[in-house]
């Protein structure tokens, strides 16, 4: 049982690192605003998925390392992440049945909400930004989100068989 | 294993999810007031910024020896041109230099018939920006030196054309830094022409700065070199920061609408250099103590 279940947690962590990176490779200034919130994009995955093993607490932890590696308020992404998490864990039996345009769709909803509180956030804080910081990501990662989806299921299937 | 996933595909059997999401936003908005009030997280930061550094370090990697192949495979005579090009500004740069000597030493003695403090002379060390996104909400970047190599924070950054902005956080082996184009920075300037004193204010645009505290008759020209003034203690007096490029003067409003570019290449610099002034240094340190 703990072999499974270590088997089952590198592929995560490994997809959540990269994850990390993608937030911090830099981009020509046109396309910075359109980089898609992939910590979350994947957070949502793995807590749909495997709900179980990665839920609220560690969205919360990689939240924190996400507010150091950005340099934004320390908890602004936690309690963000943590929340949209939340979110995913109490209804994956829900969304792991639907079709991915309607999962598609779901996700577009989860992202406007996880950036709305961003934005609550920074509002409350004082931090002002132009409007397309906000949504720009919410699109971006709608669009990649299924291309996300057919990646992080190969490489859950391909984890679970090698186990 | 199936008995395992069909465990974990039951929601009810997560335990105590509500209460544990509701302790944990409680617990982030806490450290948010913590974070936003005063700085008492800094540890916090600097010890999960160093945990941080691997992953900056392999973002850059790839940049890093992407730039380490074009050096080296740059043809011959590209380098020869180069070299050959960098040979007259520096001889250009040295005939200025010259001059300066002679100037300063003559500055000095008038400093001394004024009964004036003497300038300190600031030390500069070059540092490298990591090919790192940090705050998508603010124009900053990160420097690939950190506390071992001395950083502090309010330290001032320029490049070899003027000044790009200054330090606000240091960890270990990185530090961060906000350019002077962020809209939450302002800049104490003077017109190098007549000493006129202003604030240069960051407007979200990396070639824009905002002057938005001349009044009307204010006199200031298209073409004017602002620098820094050295009033909020900060940045060293002297340094060169933007030129006015245009000025609307509107006749019913108390202040001119002035706006200016940068002299530093906010968005292609690489190399930078940090400024240790002494004074400065010996300040932060004393706050640090407090």
């Amino acid at each position: 049982m703990s072999r499974d279940r270590a088997s089952r947690r590198w592929p995560v962590i490994v997809t959540i690192l990269i994850a990390l990176m993608l937030m911090m490779i830099p981009l020509p200034n046109w396309a910075e605003s359109f980089r898609p919130d992939w910590v979350m994009l994947i957070l949502i995955y793995w807590a749909m998925m495997l709900p179980r093993t990665w839920s609220v607490g560690y969205a919360w932890i990689i939240g924190i390392v996400l507010d150091v590696a950005q340099g934004t308020l320390l908890g602004q992404h936690a309690v963000a992440l943590c929340f949209i998490v939340f979110i995913t864990v109490r209804f994956n039996l829900l969304l792991r049945v639907f079709p991915v345009s309607q999962l598609t769709a779901t996700v577009f909803v989860l992202l406007a909400l996880y950036q709305f509180l961003l934005f609550w956030i920074n509002g409350v804080a004082g931090v002002t930004a132009p409007a397309i910081d906000y949504w720009a990501p919410v699109i971006s990662g709608t669009v990649i989100w299924p291309a996300a989806y057919m990646f992080l299921s190969g490489v859950r299937y391909r984890a679970r068989s090698r186990a | 294993m199936v008995a395992s996933r069909s465990n974990s595909s039951n929601p009810a059997r997560i335990p105590a999810l509500g209460v544990r999401v509701l302790s944990l936003i409680f617990l982030g908005i806490i450290l948010m007031v913590l974070d936003h009030r005063e700085n008492h997280l800094n540890t916090v930061r600097k010890t999960i910024g160093t945990a941080v550094y691997p992953l900056r370090v392999l973002v850059d990697t790839p940049f890093r020896t992407w730039e380490w192949v074009r050096e080296t495979t740059t043809a011959r005579n590209t380098l020869q041109l180069e070299n050959s090009h960098l040979r007259t500004q520096r001889l250009l740069t040295n005939a200025r230099l010259q001059r300066l000597t002679a100037l300063e030493a003559e500055n000095a003695h008038l400093r001394d018939l004024l009964e004036a403090r003497a300038q300190v002379r600031d030390e500069v060390r070059v540092a490298e920006i990591m090919a790192v996104d940090a705050n998508p909400y603010r124009h900053n970047i990160v420097i690939g030196s950190g506390d071992l190599e001395g950083v502090y924070d309010g330290q001032a950054i320029i490049d070899a054309d003027g000044v790009v902005g200054q330090v606000i956080r240091t960890d270990r082996h990185t530090a961060q830094a906000v350019l002077i184009s962020d809209p939450g920075h302002a800049l104490p300037v003077e017109v190098n022409r007549n000493g006129l004193r202003t604030i240069a204010v960051g407007t979200g645009e990396l070639d824009r700065l905002d002057l938005p505290f001349l009044p009307n008759n204010a006199d200031i020209q298209r073409g004017d070199l602002l620098v820094t003034s050295g009033m909020g203690g900060v940045f060293p007096t002297g340094y060169p920061v933007a030129v006015v490029d245009s000025i609307n003067r509107i006749p019913h409003e108390p202040f001119a609408d002035v706006t200016a570019t940068p002299e530093a290449a906010l968005d292609k610099v690489r190399e930078i250099m940090l400024i240790f002034s002494t004074d400065a240094a010996a300040d932060s340190t004393s706050d640090a103590d407090e």
